[in-house]
């Protein structure tokens, strides 16, 4: 039997030691009715060669995004990732420990969560950030939790223009307690700031801006400070793309009290959306209402430098009932790609990253806006790596027509109220060849 | 030695190579000045060799199972299969886009169909979503589905879950979170369920009960269909946290005896790594009343293939997470089941639960065991003994087991065992891997007895000697202070 050590005399040997004649014997609390009287009904158990096997075989029948040519984002991107973060992260040293329970034995682990911890506040301007949550929209949802102990204000505003998928996720988290979200509308692909201010009142505990937003377009985050913080109570809280934050003005810059976002751009592989992991940022005087792990330095009995878990007093394991949260494993091995893709990375290499993204973005626009037809749907709005075009035929039609090509021309806008409308997402590793090679799909499809 | 990579940062250094602009148009003709970045974020300047060496000079500060035993109770830290790991990287899964046309994803949906249907079977339940990506997120689905059903029924006044006093952290706080109040029920002398206070404080506000089983103790709950019974004669659901899932394998199906709702942790039970704290995976199972309320998308099938099936979103709790949950450890799990089928799930629970007794029965002698009875897959014993002779606690036994190359046990946990040792070895763990830890946890008894001092002074022999945790929290420093 694979991995199972104990041969049938161990077991003999170990049903001795213990005292019994046969292993259904130390199952006697089992009520015989409960038992299954019959094995499940699986499969044959298969090799580790014939699984290999089989799952190539499975795979073939996918044509992945990355053999693909394609423009695919919205929150899940396909930036480079260099061979040395996948070598660290399948370290069984750091794969198969777990939560760094035993701090004096996993320094390791403790140690790279404190550089992930400062990496993201370096990127976001943030003071204290965690060690993670579940994704992008857990972390949006819980930054509202946050706020609401916080300010114990009960409403909290999102933006039309924040991703559809993590306002379905931030009403499941949030509507137990009672939290009452209200939208603010768009205008021009960016939100109506007119329409926001008129919103807020002093019963409206915080704020979500997404930057870039769903759209890819860059919100004008200069005046929401003023806006929002007119409430004195009301908090701001920025879920932002950490890629973008090489060039793009940090949360901080803009008086964010939260800081949260979708982590899997950084060295994470797009694995069909999952793992992602959430990054969670925030100022210095909420770290008592933080949600989920946070790793502290410290000093050993020596004292010497070392590492440990802190403010657990926060947590489900210690609080119960009363924690600021319920998470207890989060995407930790997702943070450790992460931060040896910063590292990699560098002052520089993220900026380029940023800059290239932006670049080959805004030329895929520009292209394919020469097509008849075709136009961005938000033409007055600024944006960083992604945009949206309007297309003359329905978007499902044009993405069906590039799959004989290997193509995805970019996400359909269909399922979020605009038929006729493409969500193009451009990074680094998309070449000008590329490029050119969708605009050229681009016309023949339009025809 | 525990410098941080900051410090190896030099300017002008990279670790990458990135390449040349092929469209290079100045930034400031595409994004507005105001709204760019002004100072550039202080990332550390290192070589790639650099990033190598401190990442790998930290993982060695690290146990893990490669290195040896795990015996952290709960979290059945058994060995993950290494052709996993080699699989999963398959470019084909690894650079799926989870808005590709559905068409271009037929392997990976049939995978997760497949896995589904696994789950469905080795639980007795109706179906199962995978879309929660932890035990947490789990319990939180599950939790929300069942106040879906009240809703639904028009059970408003349904406002309370009780769980034993001997449940993991993460039940009452996920009840919190979906809004209902929490009221414990103690345990009886036998570490179970108390029936007779269990019918006092049963009524009809009450919306479910949440129980693990094999509970934190390691006991079966075989009041199980009492208990349910109770339950359901108010309309009250049972969830099952099925942490300790590892225990029923090909023995007992969770949907078959009593629970309405369970959540699996496959970072546990089905061999995906823990990955020093996550990504896990918690799917969860429902009976056949509660299908309406599962998470969108389900995966389903006809006679096109295999496809994303919202058709049930106006009845759904909704989405716990943005896409599909943790895609790349359901893999994982599938190649496990594969590899086990039937009868290898069922060797896994047998062992499992013999590798506990047997270590249970070594280490009998010389700990204090509240619950001397045959256990399932883990058993709870405690420092008590050692804390009343030598003044020692439990904190020092494990600080101490350290030294001696074990991760510890989980410690002070259950709540209700006072200097509680959880230990849970896993099917994975040889006879003689057993032996040695068993042996090294009677000479620290022995220790107790003859050395005090040295298990206060415990560990000596990690990479840092013991971590002062309070003054972490009293000089909060969660960030290193980066210099230009
Ligand atoms: C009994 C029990 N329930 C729930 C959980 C939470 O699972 P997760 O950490 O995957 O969220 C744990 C984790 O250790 C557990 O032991």
């Amino acid at each position: 039997m694979p991995y199972i050590s104990n041969t049938d005399r161990d077991r003999q040997k170990i049903l001795s030691v213990i005292g019994v004649q046969k292993f259904e014997d130390l199952i006697s609390s089992i009520p015989a009715k409960l038992r299954l009287d019959k094995p499940l009904n699986l499969d044959e158990p298969l090799s580790e060669l014939e699984i290999t096997n089989k799952i190539k075989a499975q795979t073939c029948q996918n044509i992945c995004a990355g053999s693909a040519n394609a423009f695919l984002g919205a929150g899940v991107y396909d930036h480079f990732i260099p061979a040395a973060v996948d070598t660290i992260v399948s370290r069984p040293e750091f794969f198969t420990a777990y939560t760094p329970y035993q701090a004096e034995v996993s320094q390791g682990t403790l140690q790279f969560i404190y550089e992930y911890q400062t990496m993201i506040c370096e990127l976001t301007g943030m003071e204290i950030a965690n060690a993670s949550l579940y994704d992008g929209a857990s972390a949006v949802a819980e930054a509202i939790l946050m706020a609401v102990r916080k300010n114990k204000l009960m409403k909290a505003i999102l933006p039309a223009t924040l991703h559809p998928e993590f306002v379905k996720v931030i009403k499941v988290y949030t509507e137990g307690i009672g939290v009452e979200l209200l939208t603010a509308p768009e205008k021009d692909g960016r939100i109506d700031l007119k329409a926001l201010e008129a919103m807020l009142d002093d019963t409206i505990g915080s704020v979500v801006v997404q930057n870039p937003n769903f759209y890819g377009n860059l919100e004008a985050v200069s005046e929401l400070d003023a806006i929002i913080h007119a409430k004195p109570k009301c908090l701001l809280i920025a879920c932002v793309d950490p890629i973008s934050l090489g060039i793009i003005n940090p949360p901080a810059g803009y008086n964010a009290d939260i800081v949260v976002g979708e982590g899997q751009a950084l060295g994470n592989s797009m694995y069909m959306g999952g793992p992602l992991f959430g990054f969670f940022a925030t100022k210095l005087d909420n770290a008592r209402q933080m949600p989920g792990r946070i790793v502290g330095a410290t000093l050993d009995k020596d004292g010497n430098k070392a590492y440990a878990l802190t403010l657990q007093a926060r947590e489900q394991h210690i609080r119960r009932n009363k924690a600021t949260s319920n998470i207890c494993s989060n995407q930790s091995l997702c943070t450790l790609a992460a931060t040896v893709y910063m590292c990699l990375m560098g002052r520089e290499g993220l900026k380029e990253v940023a800059t290239q993204s932006a670049q080959k973005a805004h030329y895929a626009a520009v292209e394919l806006c020469k097509i008849p037809g075709i136009s961005l749907a938000y033409p007055q709005a600024p944006f960083f790596k992604e945009f949206v075009i309007n297309t003359p035929k329905p978007a499902s039609q044009l993405i069906k027509l590039m799959l004989p090509r290997i193509i995805y021309p970019g996400v359909d806008m269909a399922a979020f109220g605009k038929p006729n409308a493409l969500l193009i997402a451009v990074t680094e590793k998309k070449s000008k060849a590329d490029i050119d090679a969708l605009v050229k799909a681009m016309q023949e499809v339009v025809k | 030695m525990s410098q941080t990579i900051f410090e190896y940062s030099t300017a002008g250094r990279k670790g990458v190579s990135l390449p040349k602009r092929e469209i290079d148009t100045h930034l400031d003709s595409l994004i507005p000045k105001e709204l760019q970045r002004e100072k550039i974020a202080r990332l550390p300047e290192v070589s790639e060799m650099d990033v190598m060496r401190h990442y790998i000079a930290l993982s060695h500060k690290n146990h893990f199972i490669e290195k040896g035993l795990y015996p952290l109770g709960s979290c059945t830290m058994k060995y993950n299969p290494k052709v996993h790991e080699t699989l999963v990287r398959h470019t084909c899964f690894a650079n799926l886009h989870p808005y590709q046309p559905e068409a271009t994803l037929q392997g990976a949906l049939e995978l997760l169909y497949e896995l589904q249907s696994d789950l469905a079977e080795i639980s007795g339940m109706a179906k199962v979503t995978l879309q929660p990506v932890a035990g947490a997120q789990g319990e939180f689905t599950g939790i929300k589905i069942i106040a879906a059903y009240h809703k639904a029924k028009g059970n408003t006044h349904k406002t309370k879950i009780i769980i034993p006093d001997s449940a993991h952290g993460t039940n009452p706080a996920t009840c919190a979170l979906v809004g209902y109040d929490v009221v414990e029920l103690k345990s009886k002398s036998d570490g179970r369920c108390d029936l007779a206070k269990l019918r006092e404080l049963v009524d009809e506000n009450t919306a479910g009960f949440m129980l693990t089983n094999p509970n934190t103790l390691g006991l079966f709950e075989n009041q199980i269909e009492e208990i349910a019974e109770i339950m359901h004669a108010v309309d009250g659901l049972m969830y099952m946290d099925g942490a300790n899932l590892n225990a029923l394998l090909g023995i007992v199906q969770p949907g078959k005896i009593g629970f309405d709702v369970m959540h699996f942790n496959l970072h546990k039970t089905f061999a995906t790594p823990h990955g020093g704290g996550g990504p896990g995976c918690g799917p969860v199972g429902v009976v056949e009343k509660l299908i309406p309320y599962l998470p969108v998308p389900m995966i389903d099938k006809n006679d096109h293939g295999y496809y994303l099936d919202y058709k049930h979103e106006a009845t759904s709790i909704g989405k716990v997470h943005t896409f599909y949950g943790n895609f790349a450890i359901m893999v994982r799990a599938y190649i496990y089941i594969k590899m086990l089928g039937a009868k290898g799930l069922r060797r896994v629970s047998e062992n499992a639960i013999m590798n506990a007794n047997y270590l249970m029965k070594r280490l009998q002698p010389e700990y204090h065991i509240e619950h001397t009875e045959f256990c399932m897959h883990e058993f709870v014993m405690d420092g008590t003994k050692q804390k009343k002779e030598q003044g020692i606690s439990t904190i020092d036994i494990a600080k101490r087991l350290l030294d001696k190359g074990f991760h510890a046990p989980t410690i002070y946990f259950p709540l209700i065992i006072p200097e509680a040792m959880m230990v849970e070895p896993t099917e994975t763990e040889s006879l003689d891997s057993m032996d040695a830890f068993a042996e090294a946890m009677i000479e620290i008894a022995k220790e107790c007895r003859e050395n005090p001092e040295l298990l206060h002074d415990a560990p000596l022999c990690t990479p840092v000697r013991r971590v002062d945790d309070v003054r972490a929290v009293k000089v909060l420093e969660p960030i290193y202070p980066i210099k230009d």
